[in-house]
């Protein structure tokens, strides 16, 4: 590496180990003493589903639960994700849930947690009368034209229908209470609804279109509201793939937040998706601007120390040490329903921006020292460094025989020559061509025409 | 035979000034039908006239005499004669006539195929091109027949000739979908494919209201040479291609189509399979040379790429990326490309490197600058040639008719200047 020859010894010692001895520094001194509520959750050690199922309520905690289960590899996790699932589900009222997860089960937790017939018909019984009353108080009301009863009508039928499972007809009941809204307070109700549904449904399109409604109202919404509207988009975004965009968002989230939005994203996960989202796609000055230096969100990323960690570490060029993070925090992170799809996206493209910004400021780069601050081998390092160049996001070249890469910084007057010569040629070759094709037309025209007369 | 005599002493008396010439030209016309009828008998009579004096005269007796079928006798003293008689025509009495001349070259044509010889027909066949066309932007009918007896008899370079100049008249799109085709071939030929590709590209997207033969050989060829030349293949024809040729012609060559897409993929052992399987296919639209050209060019294609990651690379790694079977494989290779101008590097066999350089044009030279003058010079004349032809076709009445009559399909920014009176 290019460096001062005079500098001191340490200071070159820490240029070449890129942040290889930082990992012990792991500042966990600050986490130790807080309290049990704000432990990190999502860290590199092995999820403890208790605390993580706490951050969720309703829906969402069951089928995080079963997702965990499907996903992890670990029977004893599983069972345990499983019997929570199980629980949860007893307190509730949907039962075709509860059959999916017994028939999950197998009998393996014993006597207890198998097939309740008699609990499944009560629940579906007293369904049904509910059903009946809830249909016979909504057609008296639409009798009685109270816009407000029937607004509460539907509603009551939207929450019937959430927690009996059936995603399609709440969603349909929600969207009915548009016409009876009266105030901005009903319809922010009818969007926060509608968009819970669509998520649990995985229709993020439904999900930007009513939080866009819900932001037009025209009073001014309450904080939590709007940090509860741009946690949605975010999500939104990130099941588009639109990570810049996700990220913006989830950096907008205030930390008026808390715990009021549960049922759908706890602030651990604002803060990683929020996190890596941001590492994946913004340019340094935006992420010095938006993250680090983001008084709002640090309150966020101090639930989750690792991910602040590997953000700093990466804005410092400690290349090594935020790799590690992100592979520790990998198997974590695929068992988490919403980010397990982008996860290998994300880390790739955190990994290209590592190396590209690496090899910014220099003319020439050792790549064997490379190599070991990105912790692969040579021929690894020259692999991911063609693909990169050959798309044009890194402009050097490789001198394979000397293991080098040296900067190339394209000779613009030759460019411009080549450029100015090529669009002459292509001129030429253009307005020949339809100078010709025009004169096919003329005699065809005339042809038509003469044959007409 | 006194018609014919009579006639003789006309032509030989009306051919001396123009006006004579027009009149010896109705005489002439009416008496076609005779001559017709004596077509047999009629070859004794040519000596008595001068082909350089008597163009027009002998032009209707020769074109009478050739009228029936071609037999191989019959060939070999009429090529004789009509060799001699192009070679000393007048191009202005000619022209007078040239549906004639035209079906007497290609009687000319024919003779020559029969007798096998097509070389004898090449110089003569470009004597008349020269003569029959009025400029030389303008495309004869015979300027296919040349082309035809050029690619038999294999002179390819006075085939090139011709393709040098710029056409912007065409008497008849089907002369201009053959000239364009066979110029391509030849210069597949010459391995210019750079013209090649332009000319099957005028094939391809020139107006056409149904589909023929000749735009689908063509698009075949196409699609190879577009390989060849720029390695890839562009999946639409562009916008101003008849809308009967982007329906149609992608369906009537999926063979070659899959060859593309399996190209693109970048593995050389898909294409050969691939190219094995569906040889006799290939053979049989006689394309079986130029694929064999694409798949060498695969080759060329990823060690292009090479260089512009690379500084230095060894042997053994060109051969392993490229898919080659050894690293003297890939030296071959290599050399082969830095001969033929592709690449800019240098072998190193000591260490078995091979280091790519920059390419050395500096844009400084003088030539250079004498190239970019010309270019910039032939593009002002094109560019006032399409003004001239904007402003032309502005004034045609036909055009404004049609325009003024779609008045109320289009914004009114667009047709401003049509005058009112063209409201139908």
């Amino acid at each position: 590496m290019d460096g001062e020859d005079g500098a001191p010894k340490s200071l070159m010692e820490e240029m070449y180990a890129n942040g290889i001895e930082g990992v012990d520094d792991a500042p966990s001194s600050s986490t130790s003493t807080t309290i049990r509520k704000n432990r990190p959750i999502i860290s590199g050690e092995q999820l403890d589903i208790e605390a993580y199922a706490a951050l969720y309520s309703g829906r969402t905690k069951i089928m995080r639960l079963i997702f965990l289960a499907d996903h992890c590899d670990n029977s004893g996790m599983q069972l345990e994700a499983l019997r929570m699932a199980y629980d949860e589900l007893k307190k509730g009222e949907n039962t075709q849930l509860f059959r999916e997860v017994v028939q999950k089960i197998d009998g393996r937790l014993g006597p207890n947690y198998s097939t309740d017939a008699t609990w499944c018909a009560m629940v579906d019984r007293k369904a049904d009368q509910r059903k009946d009353k809830l249909e016979s108080e909504l057609n008296a009301y639409r009798t009685n034209l109270i816009k407000e009863s029937i607004r509460m009508g539907y509603n009551d039928f939207g929450d019937f229908y959430y927690a009996h499972g059936a995603l399609g007809d709440a969603f349909k009941s929600y969207v009915r209470t548009r016409d009876y809204c009266t105030t901005s307070k009903h319809i922010i109700q009818m969007c926060l609804s509608a968009i819970l549904v669509s998520i649990e449904m995985g229709q993020f399109a439904h999900v930007t279109s009513y939080v866009s409604k819900a932001e037009q109202t025209p009073e001014a919404l309450d904080p939590p509201s709007i940090a509860k509207l741009r946690c949605a988009a975010g999500l939104a975004h990130l099941e588009a793939k639109k990570y810049k965009l996700a990220a913006r968002k989830f950096l907008e989230v205030g930390p008026e937040l808390g715990n009021s939005y549960s049922e759908v994203i706890a602030p651990q996960d604002v803060a990683t998706y929020g996190g890596l989202c941001a590492l994946a796609s913004f340019d340094r000055t935006e992420l010095k601007n938006k993250v680090i230096d983001n008084i709002n969100f640090r309150n966020f990323l101090e639930l989750v120390p690792e991910v602040r960690e590997l953000i700093n570490d990466f804005y410092s060029s400690h290349y090594a040490s935020c790799l590690e993070y992100l592979g520790n925090l990998k198997s974590n992170l695929m068992l988490d329903i919403h980010i397990h799809d982008h996860v290998e996206t994300l880390y790739d493209q955190i990994r290209s921006r590592a190396l590209i910004q690496y090899t910014h400021p220099f003319v020439s780069v050792d790549m064997r020292m490379m190599a070991d601050a990105f912790k692969t081998s040579v021929a690894g390092l020259e692999k991911e460094l063609e693909s990169l160049i050959t798309d044009n996001q890194i402009q050097a070249r490789i001198d394979s025989h000397n293991k080098i890469l040296y900067a190339r910084h394209a000779d613009q007057r030759n460019a411009t020559f080549q450029r100015v010569l090529q669009t002459g040629n292509e001129f030429d070759w253009d307005v020949r061509a339809m100078l010709l094709r025009a004169n096919l037309l003329k005699h065809e025209y005339n042809l038509r025409a003469s044959r007409k007369i | 035979m006194n018609l014919v005599e009579g006639l003789l002493t006309q032509i030989q008396g009306l051919s001396s000034t123009a006006s004579d010439v027009l009149s010896l030209q109705n005489v002439l016309n009416q008496a076609d039908e005779s001559l017709h009828a004596e077509s047999t008998r009629l070859l004794p009579f040519l000596d008595q006239l001068d082909p350089s004096k008597h163009s027009l005269g002998y032009l209707y007796f020769l074109e009478a005499c050739t009228a029936g079928p071609v037999t191989t006798e019959s060939a070999s003293s009429f090529v004789l004669v009509i060799a001699r008689f192009i070679s000393s025509c007048v191009a202005e009495q000619i022209r007078l006539a040239p549906d004639k001349f035209i079906s007497v070259c290609k009687r000319f044509k024919d003779q020559v195929l029969l007798l096998e010889e097509p070389l004898r027909g090449v110089a003569p066949m470009l004597t008349a091109v020269r003569k029959l066309q009025s400029s030389t932007e303008h495309l004869t009918t015979l300027h296919p027949e040349f082309l035809l007896l050029c690619l038999l008899a294999k002179c390819y370079k006075t085939g090139l000739s011709i393709l040098e100049e710029d056409i912007f008249e065409v008497d008849q799109p089907r002369d201009l979908y053959l000239y364009c085709y066979y110029g391509g071939m030849i210069c597949i030929g010459q391995k210019c494919f750079r013209k090649a590709l332009e000319l099957l590209h005028n094939v391809v997207t020139a107006p056409m209201s149904t589909i023929n033969a000749i735009a689908v050989e063509a698009y075949k060829k196409y699609i190879l040479v577009s390989l060849i030349h720029h390695g890839q293949l562009s999946t639409s024809l562009p916008k101003y291609a008849s809308g009967v040729a982007q329906r149609n012609l992608k369906s009537l060559c999926l063979s070659y189509i899959e060859l593309a897409n399996s190209y693109n993929n970048g593995k050389i052992a898909d294409l050969e399979t691939y190219v094995q399987a569906n040889m006799e296919k290939f053979g049989s639209d006689n394309n079986l040379g130029l694929v064999k050209q694409v798949v060498s060019s695969i080759y060329k294609r990823n060690i292009q790429r090479l260089t512009q990651t690379y500084l230095t690379l060894s042997l053994q790694d060109i051969a392993n990326t490229v898919q080659l079977n050894s690293p003297k494989e890939a030296e071959m290779h290599v050399l082969q490309m830095i001969q033929d101008g592709e690449i800019y590097a240098t072998i190193n066999q000591k260490d078995g490197m091979v280091r790519f350089l920059e390419d050395p044009e500096l844009y400084k030279t003088c030539e250079m600058i004498e190239h970019i003058d010309l270019s910039i010079q032939r593009l002002m004349t094109l560019s006032k040639k399409l003004t001239v032809m904007d402003e032309l076709i502005s004034c045609d009445p036909l055009y404004l008719g049609k325009a003024g009559r779609e008045r109320q399909r289009f914004d009114f920014d667009d047709f401003d200047s049509v005058p009112q009176r063209f409201n139908i």
